[in-house]
């Protein structure tokens, strides 16, 4: 018991424990099964997907073919969701897709201060700390601060580009091609574009 | 709604905390909450903003201190509820109510593929003359409804330029209260850094956030 008991049970204040809250995710779907209202298997199937096969290497290969590829470069920058659509990606949460470029000059940075909005088809289910209360307070407001975090220093004379994913637009970071990538073929420059580059949290470090 | 979750420019929330090589989930109920919300939209009982101002009707003390996917079952469990589709004593106990008849889900395991594949559009293909054009200053309005919209609290009754004209999209603020789509042209305006947080802010900085028509007036 803390020491600030008022000399009854607060046993009823501590019951957020996850193994409670774990409890009662099986009992509401044993409820939806038994009701009907959704397949067990179907969800296994959602569950797989965002798990296994919907995730950064989508958006990283993305990345590498307009890197290799200044016509799709283009196509890309002009029609994001079409371009992305011609690799095979594309549907939930990626519907209608903005990619915006970095440049020596221009630095972009994605977030949704609202919610968690997150291109999903590029680049999988959203990481905790972009959906976190101090990311979504301070991107917009204090970049540079939260780009410090991460390990990045952007010089004075760079220009960020905040984007808050407010409506249906879902947003990736085209990042810079780093420097001693010149003879890479495009899986070996999609292997080194991560997740944190493409939402504008980190560069994309030299091979 | 001015509520907690209108999170941009608030101070005290503290350091973005990084976990490095961070699992899809982090517990296997977080994956069947997001199946669950997945799944049940199938029923088409409630739309995308139905269920984004659901989240923001967690009372602001339980907000800042629930995980993400705790609010997601917390919202799903109350749409569920208010769709009809549940009933109350149902969801506390787990159990159907004696002699219910039981349904069809609409989602099967088989048509995951396709139905993430497909996605949902939120775009509306009808003819709307756009009220601005790209490179036009416009001012946001000052609004604070109680109900859903997207329009952030820091980025009212301010001045912007049009950046680009995005389409025409479904207006959440009535698609969450009555399901009117109310489509108009969605644009990505560009604010100067200063204009949203004073001298503090480098003025070759800027934020761009997608705006609807209704959130907008002529500079």
């Amino acid at each position: 018991m803390s020491a600030v008991s008022h000399g009854h049970d607060h046993d009823h204040d501590h019951q957020a424990v996850p193994s409670d809250l774990t409890l009662r995710v099986k009992a509401l779907e044993s409820l939806l099964t038994e009701k009907g209202l959704v397949d067990s298997k179907a969800l296994d199937a959602l569950v797989d997907k965002y798990e296994h096969k919907v995730g950064p290497r989508n958006g990283a290969q993305v990345v590498a073919r307009a890197w290799s590829d200044p016509a799709y470069k283009q196509r890309l920058l002009e029609d994001a969701t079409a371009a992305i659509a011609e690799l095979g990606y594309g549907g939930a949460q990626g519907e209608h897709m903005v990619v915006v470029e970095n440049t020596p000059r221009i630095h972009n940075l994605i977030v949704c201060t609202l919610c968690s909005c997150y291109p999903w088809s590029v680049l999988g289910l959203p990481p905790v700390w972009y959906k976190s209360a101090p990311y979504r307070s301070r991107a917009v407001m204090d970049p540079r601060g939260v780009l410090r975090e991460f390990g990045m220093e952007l010089p004075e004379e760079t220009e960020i580009r905040v984007w808050d994913s407010t409506a249906e637009l879902r947003y990736l970071v085209l990042p810079e091609r780093p420097d001693g990538s010149e003879t890479l073929d495009e899986n070996e420059l999609a292997a080194l574009v991560t997740r944190d580059a493409m939402i504008g949290v980190a560069k994309v470090a030299r091979p | 709604m001015n509520g907690v979750h209108d999170m941009g420019g608030m101070h005290g929330l503290g350091r973005v905390e990084y976990e490095p090589n961070e699992p899809v989930f982090h517990a296997a109920w977080e994956g069947r909450v997001l199946a669950m919300n997945l799944a049940t939209s199938a029923w088409r009982k409630w739309n995308l903003d139905t269920f984004r101002h659901q989240i923001e009707q967690i009372a602001a003390s339980d907000y800042l201190r629930m995980s993400y996917y705790e609010k997601w079952f917390t919202a799903l469990t109350e749409r569920l509820v208010l769709s009809g589709l549940a009933t109350r004593a149902e969801v506390e106990g787990g159990k159907p109510a004696l002699g219910s008849a039981k349904a069809t889900p609409p989602l099967t395991a088989d048509q995951v593929s396709n139905i993430l594949r497909s996605g949902a559009l939120a775009s509306r293909d009808v003819a709307i003359d756009p009220r601005f054009q790209p490179g036009q200053r416009v001012r946001t309005r000052n609004m604070h409804p109680t109900g859903h919209t997207r329009l952030p609290r820091y980025a009212r009754d301010k001045h912007g330029t049009v950046d680009r004209d995005h389409g025409v999209y479904v207006f959440p603020d009535t698609a969450a209260s009555s399901g009117d789509e109310k489509p108009q042209h969605v644009y990505s305006i560009r604010f100067a850094a200063p204009e949203l947080w004073g001298e503090q802010a480098s003025p070759r900085d800027a934020v761009y956030i997608d705006l609807w028509d209704d959130y907008l007036e002529p500079a």
